[in-house]
């Protein structure tokens, strides 16, 4: 057996080394040394990883490799805003390709025949994340994108550490307020309505149809009745928020009182169970899963809906307010630490859904272990 | 001379499909007495399952009359007189066998304590002391039919309706639950009308075979089979039991149901 794993990802990321050698130095303010120590670090871990190293032992060199590589890379970027050279990008690329291999070796290289264990699950997707920020930086900093156009995460870092009070405020204001009681007010009724149409059919007729229409309505079109209905206040973006979250809830509710089979509720029969006692027991746990997925349509719809919703007419806060006036004053780093705000707290309110959708639900087949 | 408690006169019943109506019962007429095993054996298409589903009051008859313990089988259903057991167990996935068991019960308000002996000592019946906290698919397909079973007991009713309640299963498992089904019945003497396709299961188990035949659902024969009460398997090779089987058989095929 050979001393030598080829792969890949590390000859791509010797060769990118090399490469990059031909056009030192990197940026203005990196001088000729730093580059040096950069394409020694990249050659290091690249090398290392075609030797056969125990799994710990190569995913520590990688760590280290890559991310020690990308953090003078990222250092060598200080006052030299657009003056990185091909060098610089193809030493970036040779240690975004070192972080590839990490990814490949934690993911249990496809030939071990496992996808490696519980702590991957987290440190892989993370890893992936990191990255995409990493080059983000780089590369818009190296290149000189406009500010305007996309700003680099480290700027929108900042911002948000520095404005945290007017964030805190909008997100008072838009989640804690609109989205929230919109949220639970919309996805109850939903449900309620659900259980009263399941119970008397015609009142499912007519419904179901005025519902559709609804919700086909164009959120942006309803918006701004709602804002002339219930005033400038978060309430009119609740309003939005319920009727967007209503059908969606009724819906998948009415499908799921109906998943349960016609064996299971033959046997309630056999019992001289009452339509309650057949709901209770039986209909509403299977129309669990359904409903547990209206929850996490209905969780994404409502962030959607209030922030546009602030766009017609609000008090001056909230995540939709500031980013509709920021993008007018330029402040575009404004703009993305709101949308950073926003996609934290989606993912968090999805994720927390989806984890009590696991203990809830634990019997479905998707989830049996 | 045992009571009649299911009897059943001149029934008929057709479906209105959207290919026109469906004859799935023609004049049926049958007695039941008090602690015996009878089988309805026959062909798919033979209505046997309609005919159980109707005892036990899940089809409505078009024609003609069924009592079930004296009473009309709507309230016969209310009373509890009867537990069903299905094609596939039917345990709900999100209760454990205990909780399975135990739903009809909490369906009729019982209070617990009557509930924990009753779960106690029917899963003692079918074996499966154990397998209390176990969820239903954490079990063999074996194992999950006797849950139904010791559930239908539950309701400690006078009588159990079998809709093929084995037929899902392998031959050697299906072998094994007959034996058990058997020494239940003898211990508990309950009224048994028992679903199958099975020749050799339904000769095995009853004291009466009701030969039906199809198109339109209907009686063919009765035939009595009283092989003595603590019946083994090796049964099956006794001369007596392969007469029976031959019985049943030849009734199948006058039935007309070997025809394609």
């Amino acid at each position: 057996m050979s001393v030598f794993r080829p792969n890949w990802q590390a000859l791509m990321s010797l060769l990118a080394t090399l490469y990059s050698l031909t056009a030192v130095p990197f940026t203005d303010s990196m001088g000729s040394g730093t580059p040096l120590i950069v394409v020694a670090i990249l050659l290091a871990g690249a090398l290392a990883s075609m030797l056969r190293l125990s799994f710990a032992l190569e995913a520590a060199v990688l760590t280290l490799a890559s991310f020690g590589a990308a953090a003078v890379l990222i250092g060598g970027l200080a006052d030299a805003f657009g003056t990185a050279s091909r060098g610089y990008f193809a030493a970036l690329g040779a240690a975004w390709l070192l972080g590839w291999r990490l990814v490949t070796v934690l993911s249990g290289d496809g030939s071990r025949g496992s996808d490696g264990g519980g702590g991957t699950a987290i440190i892989v997707p993370a890893l992936f994340g990191l990255w995409v920020v990493i080059l983000w930086e780089c590369i818009v900093r190296g290149a000189g994108v406009p500010f305007v156009l996309l700003p680099p995460p480290s700027a929108i870092g900042l911002k948000i550490t520095n404005s945290t009070s007017i964030l805190a405020a909008d997100f008072k204001q838009t989640v804690l307020k609109a989205v929230l009681f919109g949220y639970v007010v919309g996805s109850l009724t939903g449900f309620l309505v659900a259980i009263l149409a399941d119970r008397f059919r015609f009142f499912a007729n007519g419904l179901l149809p005025i519902g559709n229409m609804v919700s086909a309505l164009p959120m942006i079109g309803i918006a701004p009745v709602m804002v002339i209905w219930f005033g400038f206040d978060w309430q009119s973006k609740a309003a939005v928020v319920i009727v967007m979250t209503f059908f969606p809830m009724l819906v998948n509710t009415l499908a799921g009182l109906a998943a349960s089979s016609d064996m299971e509720r033959d046997l309630m029969r056999t019992y001289g169970a009452t339509h309650w006692q057949v709901l209770l027991k039986l209909r509403l746990q299977a129309a669990m899963p359904f409903i547990f997925n209206a929850l996490k349509i209905n969780s994404t719809l409502a962030l959607i809906g209030a922030i546009v919703a602030e766009f017609f007419g609000t008090p001056i806060v909230g995540m939709g307010f500031r980013i509709s006036t920021e993008v007018g004053r330029m402040n575009l780093d404004m703009v993305w630490a709101e949308i950073a705000m926003a996609a934290i707290v989606g993912s968090l309110f999805y994720g927390a859904l989806a984890l009590l959708e696991r203990s809830v639900t634990f019997w479905h087949p998707s989830y049996r272990r | 001379m045992p009571e009649t408690v299911i009897s059943a006169q001149n029934l008929d019943l057709t479906f209105e499909t959207n290919d026109g109506p469906v004859h799935a019962l023609k004049d049926i007429t049958l007695d039941i007495a008090e602690g015996e095993f009878v089988s309805l054996i026959g062909p798919s298409g033979c209505g046997k399952t309609t005919l159980l589903r109707v005892i036990a009051d899940l089809e409505t008859p078009t024609g003609g009359t069924v009592s079930v313990n004296g009473m009309t089988p709507d309230e016969a259903r209310l009373a509890r007189a009867y537990g069903y057991v299905f094609q596939q167990s039917a345990l709900l996935p999100w209760r454990t066998i205990e909780e399975n068991v135990a739903l009809p019960l909490e369906v009729m308000g019982l209070d617990k304590a009557t509930r924990n002996q009753r779960i106690v000592s029917n899963l003692e019946l079918v074996n499966l002391t154990g397998f209390e906290k176990k969820f239903p698919w954490q079990l063999s397909g074996g194992m999950q039919q006797r849950a139904s079973i010791a559930r239908a007991l539950a309701v400690e009713p006078a009588m159990l309706l079998m809709d093929e309640p084995f037929g899902a299963l392998d031959e050697i498992v299906r072998d094994h639950l007959n034996e058990q089904l058997l020494k239940l019945w003898a211990k508990t003497k309950k009224t048994v009308v028992f679903v199958t396709h099975s020749i050799p299961e339904a000769v095995f188990l009853s004291t009466k075979i009701v030969v039906m035949s199809p198109r339109p659902g209907r009686i063919h024969e009765i035939i009595d089979c009283n092989l003595g009460t603590d019946r083994a398997l090796d049964i099956r090779e006794t001369p007596e039991f392969l007469r029976i089987a031959h019985q049943v058989r030849e009734g199948l095929k006058a039935g007309h149901s070997y025809d394609e």
